[in-house]
């Protein structure tokens, strides 16, 4: 196992623990739900790099098609897909201890569904073709323009929004003071660096597991030596 | 031969093309009449126009749905051998350009004519007129601009379900532009002040060359098959 499995480890059991059990702040509405910031903020982190690391390798495999390249943009996609899901559904049992619904029209939460939504049709995508090549070459392509149209909704609309309930923008009062505490600060880094090294793990053992199944096809028996 | 003429040969050739075939035109003139036509109906059974958001709303749904019809018509017709000799005159970037170029002015043809007759039937709340066809224009541009590279990828993922493929590709990306152009036509139907759009419009304008580019640096890898 190399060293940054520990550290993963080390750091979410680090989060886990002092997350529950650390100092926060006493604040109305929130209480103690704001122990939700280690879980729920992370995961858009780690989509958000995850992602990116996707679409780099989707735009190496269009410069230099290999396999290789492909299964890469394809698991990170997958676990960016995993990590944006539980980001949803973090916030959504967030939103229904604080704004006491499971889900409201916001451009923040929408801009984030819609985002699910281009990358499940990334998925799409990919069990439509038969073809390996074309299959590789035609969902590096979406995925590519799949980014782009992701940033204006995730980080482009919602700075634009005039109103919105979620926390980083006027509205909500409390979010810049917790921000700036330190105790919380001491426990919120480590667990985004955390949770993202998860992803990166979940990539990294998905991946071993696609190139394997992509070596025991090629060196399957055709049928003219079994026979 | 320069990029902006080659262009402009490509344009000139699907503009033919689809004046040879005016039934294909001819249909989707149709999809929009019927489907302006069944509105009407279904909301004179609550006494006539409906109100100003729904009227917009459901203008803007029918003209998604032309666009995907037009877009999913453009790039699927053409067949591979056809496909081959486009590669060997045309360069791609100008190919995707003239597409783009071509299906904002089809979306043009069918929305205004929509309009007129949604119009007749259903009424018409707007009361800043410039701005709504502000709205209309830059529509078009944009679903043409987000569809077209989609329409391409769903017409080679093809296997008789590019249809349904190409809405589930393209509707997703559309959601930010749609929701910026309902909010820009919102406006202009009240009537408010142009300050109140300006931003959404420049962000349009910026979402577009964004697109835009992404779809001229895509489509030659698109191509090479």
């Amino acid at each position: 196992m190399k060293w940054w499995k520990y550290l993963t480890i080390g750091l979410l059991l680090y989060t886990a623990v002092m997350g529950l059990l650390g100092h926060v702040p006493r604040l109305a509405i929130l209480n103690e739900t704001e122990r939700n910031l280690y879980f729920h903020v992370p995961m858009w982190f780690g989509m958000t790099i995850i992602l990116l690391a996707s679409v780099i390798n989707s735009i190496r495999y269009l410069r230099n098609p290999s396999p290789r390249l492909d299964i890469l943009a394809h698991e990170s996609a997958k676990t960016g897909i995993l990590l944006g899901v539980l980001g949803l559904m973090t916030g959504s049992l967030w939103a229904r201890y604080t704004w006491g619904t499971w889900w409201t029209t916001d451009v923040k939460l929408n801009g984030a569904a819609v985002t699910m939504l281009i990358y499940a049709a990334y998925l799409v995508l990919r069990g439509a073709v038969n073809d390996e090549q074309q299959r590789a070459r035609l969902s590096a392509i979406y995925n590519i323009f799949a980014f782009a149209a992701l940033i204006p909704l995730l980080f482009i609309m919602p700075r634009l929004a005039s109103a919105s309930l979620h926390p980083g923008m006027g509205g909500n009062p409390g979010f810049s003071k917790y921000d700036l505490d330190s105790a919380m600060r001491m426990v919120f880094y480590p667990a985004v660096i955390g949770w993202t090294l998860l992803g990166v793990w979940i990539t990294e053992v998905a991946c071993r597991l696609a190139f394997v199944k992509e070596k025991l096809y090629e060196n399957q028996p055709n049928e003219k030596q079994l026979a | 031969m320069s990029l902006p003429a080659e262009i402009w040969l490509l344009l000139l050739k699907d503009l033919r093309l689809e004046w040879r075939q005016r039934s294909a035109l001819g249909g989707l003139l149709l999809y929009m009449g019927g489907t302006v036509y069944v509105s009407y109906l279904s909301f004179s059974f609550r006494g006539g126009a409906p109100p100003a958001p729904a009227w917009n709303a459901l203008f803007w749904v029918i003209l998604l749905f032309a666009a995907l019809g037009a877009a999913g018509r453009g790039l699927a017709q053409e067949s591979a051998g056809l496909r081959l000799y486009y590669y060997t005159v045309a360069r791609p970037e100008a190919v995707v350009l003239a597409k783009i170029i071509y299906n904002a002015l089809l979306l043009l043809a069918l929305a205004i004519p929509g309009l007129l007759l949604y119009t007749l039937l259903l009424g018409n709340p707007v009361q800043d007129w410039p701005t709504y066809a502000l709205s209309i224009g830059l529509g078009a541009v944009s679903l043409a601009s987000s569809l077209t590279l989609v329409a391409g990828i769903a017409a080679r993922a093809g296997q008789g379900g590019g249809g349904t493929l190409l809405a589930v590709l393209g509707l997703p990306v559309l959601v930010p532009v749609l929701l910026l152009l309902v909010k820009v036509s919102k406006n202009a139907l009240d009537g408010l002040p142009w300050d109140a759009s300006q931003s959404a419009v420049i962000t349009l304008v910026a979402l577009n060359f964004i697109v835009g580019a992404v779809s001229y640096l895509l489509f030659p890898f698109l191509w090479r098959s």
